[in-house]
C-alpha cells in the first residue's frame, strides 16, 4: 500500500490499522509488505524516516508489543531497524520494556538475527547506548545468578549468552572502562556457577562467555583461557563477538536454516572437487605399482616382531603385587602395569587368592612414571580383577565407595569399574571382542556424563529393535557363541551395597549435598546395573529397591541426576518381568506414571522430558503386552 | 594370511666364540664343495656346507678376533683381518693352510676392509690405517698404496666405520663409499683422492653400509632406529632417498643380495630382517638368535634355488636360511 503523496496527512490511522492487524496475528502479512518498502524509502529520505517514526510512535500501547516484535523480526538489519524506529525505545516506555527486558530476559525463542537487530539498534545512537550498557549489566547479572544456571533451560541460557556476546561486540573502549569492575565481578561469580553445573553444555557456555568478557576487559593483560571441545555451537558463539560490517543486507548470521543452506553449498562444491583430485592421485600410484616386479616376493608374517623390552615383566601375580607396593625401579613398575591385566586373566586361580589385596592396591596406586594410558591400563586391570573374583572384590569396592577419605575421582572410578565389569560378565561374547555400542561406555573420560545416558538409550533401542526383529526374521544372523551370563549370580552384590548408604552423609562425602555430581554418576550406574541384571534371580527385589530410591530423589534439583533417575525407571521397566512388576509394585507404578506425566510437562530440561516420555511409552507397551498376553 | 617366517635350514655350531664375519664361496668350479668362512675369536673356520662341519681352522691372528674375511678370486685365496692389526693372505689350495703374505695396518679400530677386483689378478683393498680418520687404498697383490684418503682438517668425521669400494663396470673408475663415526657417508673419488660428496645420514655412527651400483642406490644402518637409503644423482652426488624406521634400534650389518632383489640386516635385537630392495618393503623377520647378530651374508651359488643366507651371532651360532630362493 502506498501512502498518499499529500503534505498533510495523519499517520495515526495507519498506525492503528497496523497495530490491530499485528495484534491479531497478521504481522507477517502486513509487515512483510510494509517493511521492505519503508526500508527502501527511508534509506535516503529523511522525510520518510520521520513519517515512519511517527507511524510507529502512534501505535497505541496495547498493540505496541506486537508491532514492535513484527518490525524487529522482519527488518533486514540493525541499521534498517534504526531508520525505521528512530529513538522509539527512548521515547516510549512500553517499547523500552519490550526491547530491553521482555525480549532478552523473559523470552528466549527468537533467532540470533533478532538479537543482532535489537542490540545493534541499541548501539547505533548515543541516546540509546546508555540502554545498551544497562542491558549488558542486567544480562550478566542474570547469566551469573546461580539459581538461573541451575533452573533455567539450556536453551534460555544459550540465548542469554548469545545476547551478552553481541553486546560485548558493540561496546567501545570508554564504555567498557566505565563499567569494567562490575563486568569483572559479575563474570567471576557467573563462571563459578556455570562450572559447578553437571551438564557439559552449560559449563562450556560459561567458559566461552567468561573468555569473551575477559578478552574485552583486559585488552593488554593475561586473559582467561579455558580448554573445551570445539564444535559448531562454540564456533557460532565466538563469531558473534566479531561484528559483521553494518551495511550488509542479509545478516551474516541468519537463521539456522540459512546457515545450513550456505554450509551445504560449499560442502557440495568441495565434494565435487575431491573426486577429481582422488582420481588424479590413484593413476600415479597404479603406474608405480606396474613397475614393481617385486610383487612376487610375498612377505611373511611379521606380527611377532615387537619391541625388545629391557626389563621383563613379572610372570606371577604375587610378584606384581610386590613391585607395585614396594619397588622403586621405574622400568619394572612400567612393565608390571602393562602386563598386569593379561596376567590376571591368564591366572584366575592365583588371582582369586589375592583379589581383594590387588583391588586395594589398584584403587590406591598412583602414576609413578609417565606411561601412556596409565588410567586405562589401571582400569582394565581393575575390571579384570573384579570379573575374576566378583563377590569379594565387589564387596570391597562398594564398601570403599562410601568410606572416608577418598577423592571424588576415586569414587567415580569405582562406579566405572563396576559398570564395565558388569557389562563384561553379562555379555555373551568373549573378552576382547567389544560390542560397538558398548565401546563408548564410561571409560576414562572427563565428560562422559550426558554421553552415557545417550549410549544407554542406544542400547535400549537396540534391544527393543532386536526383540522385534527376532519375531519377524527368525534366525537370519549367525548366533554368537553362547556363554553363561556370569553377572546374574553376582548382580545383587554389585547393586545393593551401592544403594544402601546413599543418605548417610560422611564428613568428606555428602551425596545428597554438594557432591551431587557423584550422585548423578551413582544413579546412572544403578540404571545400567539394573538393565544388565535382566535375567538375574534378584531382579525383582532390585527393581523394588530402585523404585523406592528413585521415589525419594525424584525432585532433585540437578538435571543430570534427574536424567539418571529416569534411566533407572526405564531399566526397571525393561528388566523386571512384567508379571512381577504388576504383582509387587503396582501402586508404586501408578504413582510413578503420575510423576512421569508431570515431568513431561513441567521439567525445564529437554533431555528429562524426552526420557520421561519414553518411559511413559514403555509403560503403555507393557500394559498392552499384559492385556494381549493369554492369562 | 601371511605365512609364519621360515626356520633356518640348518644351524652351524662349533665355534666357541661370537661369530663376527661370514663369507660364502659356493660359486666356484667345484659345485660339490660349497664353503662358508667364518671369523671369530682367534680362528677362521672353513665350513663344508655339504657335511656341515668345520673342515679347517685357520689360526693366523694370534687368537685375536677376526672381523673380516673375503676370498680373492677363488676359494683357495683368503684374506682375513684381525684385531692383531694385521690383514693376512692365506693360501688354502690343496689342503694347505699357510699365510703367504700380510699387511700390517696398525689400525686398532673395527672397520672392515673392502675388496674390489679391478682387473685380472688386480684388486683394490680399502682399509683404515693407523691415523684414526684416514682410509688407505692398496693394490693387491702388490701391496702398493694407490691413495690415502684424508678428510680435511676440522671435518670431525671420527673413525671410518665401514667401507665399500665399487665401480660401475669393470674397467671404469673405482669409487669408495665410507661411513663415519659422526653419521655421515662420504663418496671418495679415488683418482683425485678427494671427497666427492658427503651426506649426513644418521645421528649416530654408521655401523654398516652396502651399495647397489646398478641402481646407484645405497643403504646404511646405524645404532639408532633408522635405516637410511640414499642415492647418487647424475653428478654422482649423494642425496637422501628415503628412511625406514625400525622397531628396535641397532644394526650391525647390512648386505644386498647379488641379484639386487632383497637385502638383509643384522640387528642388535637378535633378529634378521629381510626387505625388498626396490621399495624397502619389509618381507620377513627371522627370529632365531638369542644374542645380537653380528653379520649376515648371502651365498654366491650359481644355481639360484640353492641360494642361502647366513647369519652369525654373539650366541656362537651361525644360522643358515633358505629364503626367497625361488625368484
Amino acid at each position: 500500500c502506498s501512502l498518499p503523496g499529500g503534505s498533510d496527512c495523519s499517520v495515526s490511522f495507519v498506525s492503528q490499522v497496523v497495530g490491530k492487524v499485528c495484534v491479531h496475528g497478521g504481522q507477517k502479512d502486513i509487515l512483510g509488505v510494509l517493511v521492505p518498502q519503508l526500508t527502501e524509502l527511508t534509506q535516503s529520505d529523511c522525510i520518510w524516516q520521520r513519517i515512519c517514526w511517527r507511524l510507529v510512535e502512534s501505535v497505541p500501547d496495547r498493540w505496541m508489543e506486537a508491532v514492535l516484535l513484527g518490525f524487529i523480526q522482519s527488518a533486514p538489519g540493525a541499521d534498517a531497524l534504526s531508520r525505521l524506529l528512530g529513538n522509539l525505545v527512548v521515547k516510549n516506555k512500553k517499547a523500552q520494556f519490550v526491547m530491553t527486558q521482555k525480549l532478552l530476559l523473559l523470552q528466549y525463542g527468537y533467532t540470533t538475527a533478532v538479537l543482532q537487530n535489537v542490540l545493534g539498534y541499541l548501539s547505533l545512537d548515543n541516546l540509546r547506548r546508555a540502554l545498551l550498557i544497562k542491558v549488558l549489566q542486567e544480562l550478566l547479572e542474570t547469566w551469573g545468578s546461580s539459581s538461573a544456571v541451575r533452573h533455567s533451560p539450556v536453551e534460555q541460557q544459550l540465548y542469554i549468552s548469545k545476547a551478552i556476546l553481541i553486546c560485548l561486540s558493540h561496546l567501545k573502549e570508554p564504555e567498557i572502562e566505565s563499567c569494567r569492575q562490575e563486568l569483572l565481578t559479575n563474570m567471576m561469580a557467573g563462571v563459578k556457577c556455570h562450572l559447578d553445573s553437571s551438564l557439559p553444555q552449560i559449563r562450556r557456555l560459561g567458559m566461552i562467555v567468561a573468555e569473551s568478557v575477559s578478552v574485552k576487559i583486559n585488552t593488554d593483560g593475561p586473559v582467561l583461557k579455558f580448554q573445551y571441545e570445539e564444535d559448531n555451537e562454540t564456533q557460532e558463539l565466538k563469531s558473534l563477538l566479531v561484528q559483521a560490517p553494518q551495511h550488509c543486507v542479509v545478516p551474516s548470521l541468519a537463521d539456522n536454516r540459512n546457515e545450513r543452506a550456505e554450509a551445504a553449498l560449499p560442502g557440495e562444491l568441495e565434494a565435487a572437487e575431491k573426486p577429481q583430485t582422488a582420481t588424479q592421485v590413484v593413476p600415479e600410484e597404479e603406474s608405480d605399482t606396474e613397475l614393481d616386479s617385486d610383487d612376487d616376493l610375498v612377505p611373511y608374517d611379521m606380527s611377532e616382531d615387537k619391541e625388545i623390552k629391557s626389563t621383563k615383566a613379572p610372570v606371577y601375580i604375587r610378584d606384581c603385587i610386590e613391585v607395585l607396593t614396594g619397588s622403586d625401579d621405574v622400568h619394572k613398575w612400567d612393565a608390571t602395569i602393562k602386563a598386569l591385566e593379561g596376567l590376571i586373566r591368564k591366572n584366575p586361580a592365583a588371582t582369586r587368592e589375592v583379589s581383594v589385596e590387588l583391588a586395594k592396591i589398584l584403587l590406591h596406586v598412583e602414576e609413578k612414571s609417565c606411561i601412556e594410558g596409565f588410567a586405562v591400563l589401571r582400569q582394565k586391570a581393575q575390571v579384570a580383577v573384579l570379573t575374576t573374583d566378583p563377590i569379594p572384590v565387589a564387596q570391597y569396592l562398594t564398601s570403599q565407595f562410601y568410606s572416608l577419605n577418598y577423592s571424588l575421582r576415586q569414587r567415580m572410578d569405582i562406579l566405572d569399574v563396576l559398570v564395565l565389569a558388569a557389562q563384561e560378565m553379562s555379555s555373551p561374547k568373549f573378552y576382547g571382542k567389544n560390542k560397538p555400542s558398548n565401546a563408548q561406555k564410561p571409560c576414562i573420560q572427563l565428560l562422559p556424563e550426558s554421553n552415557s545416558s545417550k549410549d544407554w538409550r542406544k542400547i535400549v533401542d537396540e534391544r527393543i529393535k532386536s526383540k522385534t526383529r527376532r519375531f519377524a526374521k527368525g534366525r537370519s544372523q549367525a548366533e554368537t557363541d553362547a556363554g553363561p551370563n556370569k553377572f546374574n549370580s553376582v548382580a545383587g552384590h554389585f547393586f545393593f551395597p551401592l544403594i544402601q548408604n546413599f543418605d548417610r552423609p560422611l564428613s568428606t562425602f555428602d551425596l545428597l549435598g554438594e557432591d551431587h555430581f557423584v550422585l548423578g554418576r551413582l544413579v546412572h550406574t544403578l540404571a545400567i546395573l539394573m538393565y544388565l541384571a535382566a535375567s538375574a534371580v534378584v531382579v525383582t527385589s532390585m527393581g523394588k529397591a530402585l523404585l523406592e530410591f528413585v521415589w525419594a530423589l525424584r525432585f532433585h534439583t540437578d538435571a543430570y541426576v534427574r536424567q539418571g533417575l529416569l534411566s533407572c525407571i526405564s531399566s526397571i521397566l525393561l528388566s523386571v518381568p512384567a508379571a512381577h512388576l504388576l504383582e509387587d509394585v503396582a501402586e508404586a507404578l501408578v504413582e510413578t506414571q503420575c510423576w512421569l506425566a508431570d515431568v513431561v510437562e513441567k521439567d525445564p530440561d529437554g533431555d528429562c522430558r524426552r526420557l520421561a516420555l519414553q518411559n511413559l511409552l514403555l509403560m503403555e507397551n507393557l500394559k498392552k503386552k499384559l492385556e494381549t498376553a493369554p492369562s | 594370511m601371511a605365512l609364519p617366517p621360515p626356520d633356518p635350514q640348518f644351524v652351524l655350531r662349533g665355534t666357541s666364540a661370537a661369530v663376527h664375519t661370514l663369507h660364502f664361496s659356493c660359486g666356484g668350479q667345484e659345485p660339490d664343495f660349497p664353503i662358508l668362512f667364518s671369523g671369530q675369536s682367534g680362528f677362521v673356520h672353513v665350513w663344508n656346507l655339504k657335511t656341515r662341519r668345520v673342515e679347517t681352522a685357520l689360526d693366523g691372528h694370534g687368537r685375536k678376533s677376526v672381523y673380516w674375511v673375503e676370498t680373492m678370486g677363488a676359494k683357495d685365496r683368503l684374506l682375513s683381518q684381525g684385531r692383531d692389526q694385521r690383514i693376512c693372505l692365506w693360501d688354502l689350495a690343496e689342503g694347505r693352510t699357510s699365510v703367504t703374505d700380510s699387511v700390517f695396518t696398525e689400525n686398532v679400530g673395527f672397520c672392515r676392509c673392502s675388496l674390489l677386483k679391478v682387473a685380472q689378478e688386480r684388486w683394490l683393498m680399502a682399509m683404515a690405517t693407523k691415523s684414526l680418520e684416514e682410509v688407505q687404498v692398496l693394490e693387491l697383490p702388490s701391496k702398493t698404496s694407490v691413495c690415502t684418503l684424508k678428510p680435511e682438517v676440522g671435518a670431525k668425521l671420527g673413525m671410518p666405520m665401514c667401507l665399500k669400494l665399487w665401480q660401475l663396470d669393470t674397467g671404469s673408475q673405482p669409487w669408495l663409499l665410507a661411513g663415519y663415526e659422526d653419521g655421515s657417508v662420504i663418496l671418495w673419488n679415488l683418482s683425485m683422492g678427494k671427497v666427492w660428496s658427503q651426506l649426513v645420514c644418521h645421528q649416530e655412527p654408521v655401523m654398516s653400509l652396502d651399495f647397489d651400483s646398478e641402481k646407484a642406490k645405497g643403504i646404511s644402518g646405524s645404532s639408532e632406529k633408522v635405516l637410511s637409503i640414499w642415492s647418487l644423482n647424475e653428478q654422482q652426488n649423494l642425496q637422501v632417498y628415503k628412511t625406514h624406521e625400525l622397531i628396535n634400534s641397532g644394526i650391525s650389518d647390512i648386505t644386498i643380495r647379488s641379484d639386487k632383489k632383497i637385502l638383509a640386516t643384522a640387528g642388535w635385537d637378535h633378529r634378521i630382517r629381510i626387505f625388498g630392495w626396490k621399495k624397502m618393503k619389509p618381507l620377513a623377520v627371522l627370529d632365531y638368535h638369542t644374542a645380537t647378530v653380528h653379520c649376515v651374508a648371502f651365498s654366491d651359488h650359481r644355481n639360484p634355488s640353492e641360494r642361502l643366507l647366513a647369519a652369525g651371532s654373539k650366541d656362537h651360532r651361525i644360522s643358515v636360511w633358505s629364503i626367497y630362493a625361488q625368484t
